[in-house]
C-alpha cells in the first residue's frame, strides 16, 4: 500500500538525477532539457518492506507525464545475508529466520537484504518510443 | 553519503555500480536510499529533538493492541516527573488526541486520510503546530499497521513495537520487517493471559530473537497496571541516555534501517 509513496519518492530522485546530468553534460546536440531516463535500476531487499511487484505497478502512476514515463524499471536481486558475531560466518538467511546458517546463533548482523536503493539510471536524449509496460500486465494487446 | 566521491560504494555493492550500457545512452550510478527525501526530513526532525534534549519514541503495532491505553497509563504515571507531548496518527477522527488531552497532556492529531503510515514530513508539519518548550518525552503513536510504518523514519530515536496477547505469539515471524525495527517489544494486555491458552510469551520472544533482534521484551497490562514499572524504568533510562548523548553532541537512529548502506559501511 505504501509502495505508491515509494514510487513517488523514486520519481523525485530520478528527476533530480536527470537535472544534475543534464546540467553537466548538455551541448548543442543534446540540450539540457532533452535528457530522458530509459532504464531505472533499483535494489530492494526482502527486508526493506517494499514489494517489487507493487512498486512496479505503482511506478507508471507516479511517473505519468514525467521524463521517465517510458523508462523500464529493473529490480536487482538482493539476497538476505547475515554475518555471525559469534562464529564469524557469512550465510544466507530467510526473512523471519535471520540466525547464523553455520552455528545457529541469533547474534547476527544483516549484511544485505534490507536495501532500498536507487542503484543507477540510464539516460538518453532521444525520447523512447515504446511505452512502459508493467510486468504485471498479462494481456498481450495492452 | 554523497553522489560525488564514491563513498556510497561498499565491497557489497560496487560490482553493481558500473555497467556497460548501449551506445547513445549514459548510465548514472546513484546508489542512494530510495526514501532519501524522507530520510533527510527525518534527520532534520531529529535535530529539532536533540537541540531541545527531547527523547522521541515511535509507537507501532496493529490497530487495537493498546497503544493509546498504554500512553494514558504512562502519562498518568509520569505526570509529576516529566513533561510529555504526543503526536497521534490515524486515518480518521480526533478521538485519540482527545483521550490524551483529557490527561492534561499536549496532543496533536495527524489525520492521514487514506495513508497507511506516518512519514517525516507529516511529523514535521505537526511539530510546527506544537509547543516543544520544556518537553522531555515525545511519543508518536503511528497508524495501527504492522507493515508500512516500519519503512519510514520519522526522526524518532527509538521504536517501540506493541504485541497484544490476543494477536498470537507468532506475529514477529509473520511481520519480520516491523519487529526487526523494534528497540523494545511490549507484550500488552497480559492480564488476559490467564484466559488465553494459545499465547506463549517465551515463544513470542524466541520469534523476535530469530530476527537477530536483541531488544528487551516487557510484559504489561496498562488497564490493570501490571508490569508498568519495568516500562517506566526503561523510559527513564532511555531519557537519561538521550540527555547524555545530547551533552556530547551525539544522536541516535532507531533500529529501523531505512538507510541500510550507512549501517553496512560501518560493519563491512
Amino acid at each position: 500500500m505504501h509502495e505508491l509513496a515509494v514510487a513517488q519518492a523514486l520519481v523525485e530522485q530520478v528527476d533530480a538525477v536527470i537535472d544534475q546530468h543534464g546540467a553537466r553534460h548538455s551541448n548543442d546536440a543534446s540540450p539540457s532539457d532533452a535528457w530522458r531516463a530509459s532504464l531505472i535500476r533499483v535494489r530492494i531487499g526482502p527486508l526493506a518492506g517494499v514489494v517489487p511487484e507493487l512498486l512496479a505497478s505503482a511506478f507508471p502512476l507516479a511517473a505519468a507525464g514525467s521524463r521517465m514515463e517510458h523508462a523500464r524499471l529493473d529490480f536487482a536481486h538482493a539476497p538476505i545475508l547475515v554475518h555471525c558475531q559469534t562464529c564469524g560466518a557469512d550465510t544466507e538467511a530467510t526473512m523471519n529466520r535471520l540466525v547464523c546458517g553455520a552455528c545457529g546463533d541469533w547474534h547476527t548482523q544483516v549484511v544485505s537484504g534490507d536495501e532500498l536503493l536507487l542503484e543507477s539510471v540510464e539516460l538518453e536524449t532521444a525520447p523512447a518510443l515504446t511505452p512502459y509496460r508493467s510486468p504485471l500486465t498479462t494481456d498481450p494487446n495492452v | 553519503m554523497c553522489d560525488t566521491c564514491g563513498c556510497n560504494l561498499t565491497p557489497g555493492n560496487k560490482h553493481l555500480a558500473f555497467k556497460p550500457v548501449a551506445q547513445g545512452a549514459t548510465a548514472v550510478s546513484v546508489l542512494k536510499g530510495l526514501l532519501a527525501k524522507n530520510d533527510d526530513q527525518a534527520t532534520h526532525n531529529r535535530e529539532h529533538f536533540d537541540r531541545r534534549g527531547i527523547l522521541a519514541i515511535n509507537l507501532m503495532s496493529s490497530p487495537g493492541s493498546g497503544k493509546t491505553a498504554l500512553l494514558e497509563a504512562t502519562l498518568t504515571a509520569l505526570k509529576d516527573e516529566f513533561t510529555c507531548a504526543v503526536i497521534e496518527g490515524d486515518l480518521e477522527t480526533e478521538n485519540d488526541a482527545e483521550r490524551i488531552r483529557a490527561k492534561g497532556v499536549q496532543a496533536h492529531q495527524i489525520v492521514t486520510g487514506t495513508a497507511c503510515h506516518l512519514d517525516a514530513h507529516l511529523v514535521h508539519d505537526a511539530l510546527h503546530q506544537m509547543s516543544l518548550d520544556g518537553v522531555d518525552l515525545l511519543f508518536i503513536e503511528n497508524v495501527g499497521n504492522l507493515v508500512c510504518p516500519a519503512s519510514f523514519d520519522l526522526g524518532q530515536h527509538l521504536n517501540v513495537t506493541l504485541l497484544s496477547v490476543t494477536e498470537g505469539d507468532d506475529k514477529p515471524a509473520k511481520y519480520p520487517v516491523m519487529f526487526r525495527a523494534a528497540d523494545a517489544m511490549l507484550l500488552t494486555k497480559t492480564d488476559l493471559l490467564a484466559v488465553l491458552d494459545d499465547f506463549d510469551p517465551a515463544k513470542a520472544e524466541a520469534h523476535l530473537r530469530h530476527l537477530a533482534n536483541p531488544a528487551p521484551v516487557m510484559q504489561l497490562s496498562a488497564r490493570k497496571n501490571l508490569g508498568m514499572e519495568a516500562w517506566l524504568g526503561w523510559l527513564r533510562a532511555e531519557l537519561a541516555a538521550q540527555r547524555a548523548r545530547v551533552a556530547q553532541g551525539q544522536s541516535r537512529r532507531p533500529a529501523i534501517q531505512s538507510d541500510g548502506m550507512q549501517y553496512h559501511q560501518a560493519t563491512v
